[in-house]
């Protein structure tokens, strides 16, 4: 035994079988059952959207990758997320173009300027869909169901029109392809729960503040709770590691914070559904949320400083 | 009793089944020993001998006058061939005793040498223990290698209500307390009891991991008629064995940052510490050798060996068979806290608790990915630090910030970079932080 040939590194040594692509394309996995939804509620044109979206997406992750000479890293799945999530939350009849610019300007604007992968503030999906809501507002807001104009049940809501809470529950309803099915989204979520990796602690935050807030202020915190994308903002988006605080304070501050600008723009803002602006203010917040809560360490004096 | 620590820290694979059956062996004859003057955390110490003296068994070979210091023994009789620098397991190059063993002397061997004071309890005085202790040259076993009678001279402000002896044992592989306490249970409870004395110590708590069954009825049926001792079983989770986290997890005391266990009242040793207290006081044998685990995918017969101390680490992979496959990584303790060896030819010391041999398609090689602050490193940090953050400030040298973030809390346990999906060397440089934090504040 040739001592030179013996690795000299820093405990530990030994790893836990984990890795970042592990976790995004667990999320993936998680979405397949929304994405199976939305071909089923919207048909076959859903996929082409995921497509273009996810394509253009690995695309300008590629090129960026390139130019910046860094290591090919496609296989980590964060460019497909991205690209899936951001298809998730379009309106069915969104033309093809759109697509391909909210995901082209979610890669960039959204993650690649700020170093990739890691050091993006804001959510790349959302940023991407911020993106072609602010310029196609028309396109971004005409929802149909088989190829007819509806009303998305928040709409139909502030003009007193019901809807059935079983048709809420199942994503029989007028929306973005993947989020109007309640059950099908909590499924992926359980699945990401129970794996270890979704922080509950800000779905929980979220949503709970969304119902009590409704509740209180007089409106049903059922329908509110089913309805628009907050489930999938919740459990998908709001929880994105990157762009989502540390600390388990910070995670509560988090999402208690988004679900309370969701209500807030709901009630009292120009739009419908305030998930994704919600999100992207509570983005924001991160770096002064993970400053101001470190836990308690261990043998810490809670009143020294 | 409150046991905290089950959704905190790490559950690596065990991986004790290797060698947590074996029972305890001597290694067969050493013909060199290469034992350090310097063993403990403490004082310097100065060799005794010279080169070409004649040493007996068990004679001592460096001492210090400091009160924080303990003194090293020869093992077996023979020559002092020579004192020169040597690597140690820590890395650095110490000044080590070099000794030709005897023909006749077989390492290991009991010795008949006892004491002749009466070795029943009530008759021996606190001082008269710490004195035997000291003079054995005792220093913490499971690693630490802090003098053992400094530990049991409490100052008089304080006031200690429990003594906890640690046979948790939660690195992976390494089974040694665990055979300890199946084998030796006597001498266990008899060193326990005697460091309780020392320290004027009225309750005993022995703490163990409950993956070691047959140790814990062992030592419950031991102590079925001592009313102040009490064996307490805890969830397998590492590192459940740490100081500060047992304390937590057994009483739930926080030892202050900065501060000693003392602080809240309580004292900790390791179980391998109670056993050689037990021989040091009863039959007047100094700490010249230490039980350990051998194992790990890469040795041919895993197993837990008596080795004297200042054995060539090569010399007891020897004993074990020798490797099994292309070797790729030598760890002096267990896989998470111990240290990848340069050279075989360190010798085991006072704090050797395993050797760890693995195989080249054990070891990986990680490029790190960017941190995607998925904040599992801060999820299990057992004593609620933000490792991401530390990391960062390390590199970045951001010394205010890395006193604000209490990087000095860090116990350097490694289950930050044991968990992080992105391969980050979390802890390596939340060390390397701690250090240079300590350097400016010790300049300034």
């Amino acid at each position: 035994m040739n001592s030179e040939e013996l690795v000299v590194s820093s405990s530990p040594h030994v790893r836990e079988e984990s890795s970042v692509e592990g976790i995004m394309w667990s999320v993936v996995l998680a979405l397949l059952p929304a994405v199976a939804g939305s071909v089923y509620f919207f048909g076959l044109r859903s996929l082409i959207i995921m497509a273009v979206s996810i394509g253009v997406c690995c695309l300008t992750e590629y090129i960026f990758l390139r130019v910046r000479g860094k290591k090919i890293a496609l296989g980590d799945g964060s460019a497909v997320l991205t690209g899936l999530l951001m298809a998730l939350t379009l309106p069915p009849a969104v033309p093809y173009w759109t697509v391909a610019i909210g995901a082209l300007v979610a890669i960039t604007l959204g993650k690649q300027v700020f170093g990739g992968l890691g050091y993006n503030p804001f959510n790349p999906a959302l940023v991407g869909r911020a993106f072609i809501t602010a310029s196609y507002p028309v396109i971004m807001t005409t929802w149909t169901i088989d190829g007819e104009t509806a009303a998305t049940p928040l709409a139909l809501y502030s003009d007193g029109v019901t809807t059935d809470y079983w048709d809420l529950f199942i994503g029989n309803i007028a929306g973005s392809l993947g989020e109007t099915s309640a059950f099908l989204l909590l499924l992926g979520a359980a699945y990401l729960i129970y794996k270890g990796i979704l922080n509950w602690r800000i779905p929980a935050g979220m949503i709970s503040t969304v119902v009590i807030l409704t509740f209180i202020l007089g409106h049903d915190p059922v329908f509110h709770f089913l309805a628009g994308s907050l489930i999938l903002g919740a459990f998908y988006m709001a929880t994105d590691m990157v762009t989502s605080p540390i600390t388990p304070l910070g995670r509560w501050i988090f999402g208690i914070g988004a679900g309370l600008l969701v209500v807030l723009i709901r009630f009292w803002g120009g739009y419908e559904e305030g998930v994704m602006y919600a999100i992207l203010l509570m983005n924001m917040t991160v770096p002064l949320l993970d400053r101001y809560t470190r836990p308690r360490s261990l043998g810490e004096v809670k009143n020294n400083g | 009793m409150v046991k905290i620590f089950a959704s905190k820290g790490v559950h690596p694979p065990e991986n004790k089944d290797l060698s947590s059956d074996k029972e305890l062996q001597p290694l067969s004859r050493v013909s060199e020993l290469k034992i350090p003057i310097q063993q403990h955390i403490g004082a310097p110490l100065e060799p005794t001998v010279e080169k070409g003296d004649r040493v007996e068994r068990w004679e001592k070979i460096a001492d210090s006058e400091a009160f924080v210091s303990a003194p090293v023994h020869s093992p077996v009789s023979g020559k002092v061939k020579g004192i020169e620098k040597i690597s140690v397991p820590a890395g650095d190059r110490v000044e080590a005793v070099i000794i030709s063993a005897d023909e006749e002397e077989t390492a290991g061997a009991e010795s008949d040498k006892k004491r002749n004071w009466d070795s029943s309890l009530n008759n021996l005085s606190a001082d008269e223990i710490r004195n035997a202790v000291r003079e054995a040259g005792i220093a913490g076993m499971g690693g630490a290698m802090f003098p053992t009678h400094v530990k049991l001279s409490v100052p008089e402000e304080k006031n200690i209500d429990y003594f906890i002896l640690n046979g948790a044992e939660c690195e992976p592989y390494l089974t040694v307390d665990h055979r300890l306490m199946v084998e030796r249970t006597a001498k266990l409870l008899r060193g326990f009891k005697l460091l309780m004395q020392a320290a004027e110590v009225e309750d005993g708590i022995i703490a163990i991991e409950e993956n070691k069954p047959d140790a814990i009825d062992k030592m419950k049926k031991i102590v079925e008629d001592e009313d102040n001792i009490e064996v307490e079983v805890l969830p397998s989770r590492y590192p459940q064995g740490g100081e500060t986290v047992l304390i937590k997890s057994l009483l739930d005391r926080e030892v202050p940052v900065g501060g000693l266990p003392l602080d809240v009242g309580v004292i900790v040793n390791n179980v391998a510490t109670a056993a050689a207290v037990a021989d040091a006081v009863d039959r007047g044998k100094p700490l010249v050798d230490r039980p350990l685990t051998i194992s790990g995918g890469g040795i041919n017969e895993p197993g837990n060996y008596i080795v004297p101390i200042g054995t060539p680490i090569e010399r007891v992979i020897e004993e074990a068979g020798g490797f099994s496959g292309e070797i790729g990584k030598v760890v002096a303790g267990g896989p998470m806290l111990g240290k990848a060896q340069a050279s075989l030819s360190a010798p085991v010391v006072k704090g050797t608790s395993g050797i760890l041999v693995m195989r080249k398609d054990e070891v990986e090689k990680f490029e790190p990915d960017p941190c995607i602050k998925c904040a599992r490193c801060v999820d299990v940090c057992p004593v609620d630090l933000m490792p991401t953050s530390l990391e960062e400030y390390a590199k970045e040298e951001k010394l205010d910030f890395l006193e604000e973030y209490r990087v000095t809390n860090c116990i350097e346990c490694g289950s930050c970079s044991y968990i992080c999906p992105s391969q980050r060397p979390l802890v390596h440089y939340i060390r390397l932080g701690k250090r240079k934090l300590n350097a400016s504040q010790q300049s300034e």
